[in-house]
């Protein structure tokens, strides 16, 4: 019998491996899939909670996070390709302008 | 059966998981993210909420991630084989890695979630009708606060995206 602890598992499991991918890879719009990646894990995390709690808030929650993350999407991405069109890679260890 | 299921799904979203993290392509990648947004897909049709699901394949494994590619694609980044991952970089991401799985074996061994999955209530109209009916009465300010952002992001978007006429 598949139980909550099941769910929470798999979405933990996912949100561990988004994680080690931001910490692993260098490229940015890897790292980038890797963050949506780890978004995504808790909302069935909470889809989940929502689901053997009862109530529907766990389920709006999740609405409002998709519609977030979309717009993060596109932000982001925007960012990512004005950083391109000016430095001409999109490696994090070339990205240094900062440290001196 | 959906026992099955659930197995099948789940781990065809971690599989997926793992080939984002490990493919040297970037393409490669993102074709794997798709998969692992479809299974998650599934899954949130094996919790019974089915318009999530829905719009997971739309906005996440459609608009999203057609967005990512076309965005690889238009970049055309160059293959970063040659570039080794340091000795660093591998010990600080798998014990960052070990210490999230710590954390999830504790979740799991705790008593409360085993109280709680004993019991699997009703599902409670998770339809688009009690949907709507929420987003309009008790979550109406979130829901304008959303529009708003959303907004705010496309202006956001094409401020960014404008050349820039200094340089």
């Amino acid at each position: 019998m598949i139980g909550l602890e099941h769910y929470i598992t798999v979405s933990s499991l996912l949100f561990a491996i988004g994680f080690f991918g931001v910490l692993l890879r260098k490229n940015t719009l890897v790292i980038y899939m890797c963050l949506e990646l780890m978004l995504n894990a808790a909302n069935l995390g909470l889809i989940a909670f929502s689901r053997y709690h009862g109530g529907m808030g766990g389920n709006l929650f999740v609405f409002f996070i998709i519609t977030v993350a979309a717009a993060e999407v596109a932000v982001g991405l925007a960012i990512i390709v004005a950083l391109f069109r000016k430095r001409q890679t999109v490696e994090v260890e070339e990205l240094n302008a900062l440290r001196n | 059966m959906t026992d099955i299921f659930f197995y099948i799904f789940s781990i065809a979203a971690l599989a997926g998981a793992f080939g984002v993290v490990f493919s040297r392509n970037t393409v490669n990648g993102a074709m794997f993210l798709i998969g692992t947004f479809l299974s998650m897909a599934s899954l949130f049709v094996l919790l019974e909420a089915y318009f999530l699901a829905v719009i997971q394949v739309l906005v996440y494994a459609g608009a999203v991630m057609v967005l990512f590619l076309f965005i690889i694609m238009l970049l055309d980044v160059k293959e970063s084989a040659a570039r080794k991952t340091s000795l660093y970089t591998w010990a600080a991401s798998v014990i960052g890695f070990g210490i999230l799985i710590v954390g999830v074996v504790a979740i799991n061994s705790a008593d409360s979630i085993r109280e709680k999955a004993a019991s699997l209530p009703e599902a409670t109209g998770v339809s688009l009708k009690s949907f709507g009916y929420e987003l309009f009465t008790t979550y109406l300010l979130p829901m304008q606060v959303t529009g708003f952002l959303l907004l705010i992001a496309m202006i956001g978007v094409i401020a960014l995206s404008k050349k820039a006429k200094a340089d």
